[in-house]
């Protein structure tokens, strides 16, 4: 019996109705954490990247995925765990990012991930940095960091000094 | 553990082989002289994140700011998750059956191969900083020459761990100066804390037959090769924090690599281990 199996394609498209846990308003294909799609014999292998090593939604999406493709009739299904290359937040889609500001996420500024070097700690530790983080609810670009880490792995608190909300900013990783 | 597993399908070890089968190509997982050394080396790496991050989640419910406490409790995240790969790696080197799980949960102390200076208590905020700070200097070199290494499974854990000890480093730096070039109190504590923690880390640096076999086969650089790159950013960053560096030895207390620990890790573990020894592979 030859049963026809789903294109590669079509499961993408599936695949793009997958909420991230955390931030709902984007989906796993739009974060680029789905690294490959592809068909091993009749198994379908599902190549997901973490965002960060230890970040608790890992176990979280790959359900999600898993649920919404049995959902179309997958049965026999791989999810991989792929690292290399490590996720950046450079692949989080143009669409993504005007989805997570007005969700109140300020997207990552790209270019300005950690590289580890105190040299810059002068900038950092009086908050003058080039970097401007605008203000999701407002737009402003008065915004001052509270803090590295936010809610989630993923995430710095900042402040706009202009309309005072406290708001995200997705680093740039 | 390479892949998670297939909820459907019973048949978990044949489904771990297919995963494993789907990484990259690494000749040093095949090679059994080498099995032991590099089983130890990668217990080493994935126990000094094991170790340090649960040290740092102790923080968590009793940082005294908000903010801080939440960085603590991510910092400790991102060594839980580091800890999960090389833990993971060397049970797929090891080739007993063992997951990451047993390695962290039914090990006993003396089989735990962490430097003594990531099991010491934290004491105060001053102490778990500045240790977190002398430790994330030395990890971000290691990682740094890592992401060469010849074996592309180390060289991919590596690649993906250094972005977040990148922040980790640029954070406890920060900390450091702020701390150290602060009130009269927060410079004392620091000081002490420094002083407190020197005997401790010659370790880091000391070369012995792991090392060396995993060196020789180009997985890990030559733990003297790190040092002049620490020392640069440590006296960097103690000079600006107006902390002096001791001039006494410090390689002192050392043995951690080889499985002599102190007394604090037998607390640790204890409490690390406690649910899985009491209640064998209770999982949620
Ligand atoms: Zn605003």
């Amino acid at each position: 019996m030859a049963e026809t199996l789903p294109s590669v394609e079509q499961v993408w498209v599936w695949l793009g109705d997958v909420p991230d846990p955390e931030i709902p308003v984007v989906s796993v294909t739009e974060l680029g954490i789905v690294r490959d799609v592809r068909w091993d014999d009749d198994t379908l292998v599902v190549a997901v990247t973490p965002t960060y090593s230890g970040c608790p939604a890992t176990a979280v999406i790959d359900l999600a995925i898993e649920a919404r493709l049995r959902e179309q009739g997958i049965t026999r299904l791989r999810i991989e765990r792929r690292l290399s290359p490590p996720w950046t937040t450079d692949w989080i889609t143009k669409g993504a990012r005007e989805k997570l500001r007005a969700y109140g996420i300020a997207p990552p500024v790209d270019g300005t991930a950690s590289d580890g070097r105190t040299a810059a700690r002068a900038a950092r530790m009086t908050g003058r940095t080039n970097l401007v983080i605008a203000c999701p609810r407002c737009g402003s670009s008065h915004t001052e960091r509270i803090s590295q880490f936010g809610s989630t792995p993923c995430k710095a608190s900042y402040r706009c000094t202009d309309c005072l909300e406290p708001f995200d900013y997705f680093k740039c990783h | 553990m390479p892949s998670l597993p297939d909820m459907t399908t019973p048949d978990v070890v044949a489904l771990a082989e297919r995963a494993a089968a789907s990484q990259p190509h690494d000749p040093h997982l095949e090679d059994v002289d080498l099995r032991p050394a590099f089983f130890d080396w990668l217990c080493r790496m994935g126990d000094n994140t094991l170790i340090l991050g649960h040290r740092i989640s102790e923080w968590c419910g009793h940082g005294p700011v908000l903010e801080e406490d939440i960085a603590l409790a991510n910092t400790a995240l991102d060594l839980i998750g580091h800890t999960q790969m090389w833990l993971g790696l060397a049970a797929e080197v090891e080739g007993e059956g063992r997951t990451a799980d047993d390695l962290a949960f039914l090990r006993d102390a003396m089989r735990f191969r962490n430097l003594q200076l990531l099991e010491l208590p934290n004491r105060d905020m001053a102490v778990t900083l500045m240790r977190e700070f002398l430790f994330d200097a030395w990890h971000f070199e290691m990682l740094t020459a890592l992401c060469g290494s010849q074996s592309p499974r180390v060289a991919e854990i590596a690649a993906k761990a250094l972005k977040e000890v990148s922040y980790h480093l640029e954070r406890s730096s920060d900390l450091i100066v702020r701390l150290g070039d602060g009130s009269e109190e927060s410079h004392r504590r620091m000081q002490d804390a420094l002083d407190r923690l020197w005997p401790y880390l010659g370790e880091m640096f000391v070369e012995d037959a792991v090392d060396k076999a995993v060196a020789e086969a180009g997985i890990a650089p030559r733990p003297a090769d790190l040092r002049g790159a620490w020392e640069q950013t440590v006296n960097e960053v103690l000079e600006e924090a107006t902390l002096a560096s001791p001039d006494t030895r410090m390689d002192v207390h050392q043995g951690g690599k080889q499985g002599r620990h102190t007394e604090h890790l037998g607390y640790i573990l204890a409490e690390m281990q406690f649910l899985q020894r009491a209640y064998p592979g209770a999982s949620w």
